[in-house]
């Protein structure tokens, strides 16, 4: 079965977020004094073939672990967002 | 026979001729050693060169981390053999795990592209070992993820057991402790931001990076 999966990858804690404090500011200039922090990461989006949810959630653990995060800087959260995708293959 | 360098290239890797023709005007001979090459020991030393690997796609050395030719430039570091990660080269390393820490996106959120100044903070190490500790060598940055950053833990070591290679006299990136550059815990595979292949010449302003090339394959870490 085919299931559709994202990868959040956002700066570790302690490490510099230039491009959220940036925004911070930004924000700020335009009046939205409320605003407390801002973030920035990325999100990459799969499609894996696995047998059940938990496999497809452990195989792209297991990428982002491997490649598609660096631990030195980066914290990496996987979440399942669709079961039995249509291929768009 | 004359030292041979090999020079790895990979998609997007575009210091490689610079890096060359610098090592061919110290008199050394240097080959293009391409990214699916499996053998290395024929070579006195490895370099890595700057560039944008793979497009610098995901993060920088992220992609090239897996070609076939890092497996060879793993063994020939862990048989002693003086490897040098130049820019995209040190970020490679880091990725590689072959040096400790990341580099992240410069604290302005600017490429940099000018010269600096850096000094050596310790001799102990296959880039820096013909240098003099204190010297200061002006050196052209080229950059959007120069930023050296690493746990406190991993700095503590690298402070410690002097593995701090240069110092950004100004820091032009923010840093972790204006670190330019820094090696492995032997001693033999070093990694920097600056360009020394762009300082190798009176026309190009500075001839600084020279000394580090001559440590490197003539110094006390030499094959």
């Amino acid at each position: 079965m085919l299931y559709e999966l994202s990868v959040e990858i956002m700066p570790k804690p302690g490490i510099a977020d230039p491009e959220g404090a940036t925004i911070l500011r930004a924000l700020h200039a335009l009046g939205f004094d409320v605003t407390r922090r801002v973030a920035v990461g990325k999100v990459i989006k799969l499609q894996v073939e696995a047998d059940a949810g938990e496999e497809a959630l452990q195989i792209v653990e297991s990428m982002a672990a491997k490649l598609l995060a660096n631990p030195v800087i980066e914290v990496a959260h996987v979440s399942l967002v669709q079961e039995h995708v249509a291929s768009t293959d | 026979m004359p030292i041979n360098v090999a020079v790895i290239t990979f998609p997007g890797t575009n210091c490689e001729y610079d890096t060359v023709k610098a090592l061919e005007r110290i008199g050394y001979s240097a080959e293009l050693v391409w990214h699916d090459v499996v053998e290395l020991n024929a070579y006195d030393a490895l370099i890595l060169p700057g560039g944008f690997s793979y497009g610098d796609y995901l993060r920088p050395g992220a992609i090239a981390r897996f070609s076939p030719v890092m497996q060879a430039v793993e063994e020939f570091a862990r048989s002693g053999g003086p490897v040098l990660g130049i820019c995209n080269g040190f970020q490679l390393l880091t990725e590689a795990h072959l040096l400790p820490g990341a580099l992240q996106k410069n604290v302005s959120l600017k490429f940099i592209c000018r010269s600096v100044e850096v000094k050596v903070d310790t001799v102990r190490s296959s880039l820096t070992s013909l240098a003099s500790k204190g010297q200061v060598l002006s050196l052209p940055i080229n950059h959007f993820e120069g930023n050296y950053t690493c746990d406190d833990a991993t700095l503590k070591i690298l402070e410690e057991d002097e593995r701090v290679l240069l110092r950004y006299v100004d820091n032009p990136n923010g840093s972790v402790h204006s670190i330019a550059g820094i090696c492995n815990e032997e001693g033999n595979i070093a990694g920097m931001m600056p360009h020394p292949e762009r300082a190798s010449d009176e026309l190009l302003g500075s001839t600084d990076g020279i000394l580090l090339f001559r440590s490197l394959c003539e110094g006390k870490f030499s094959r």
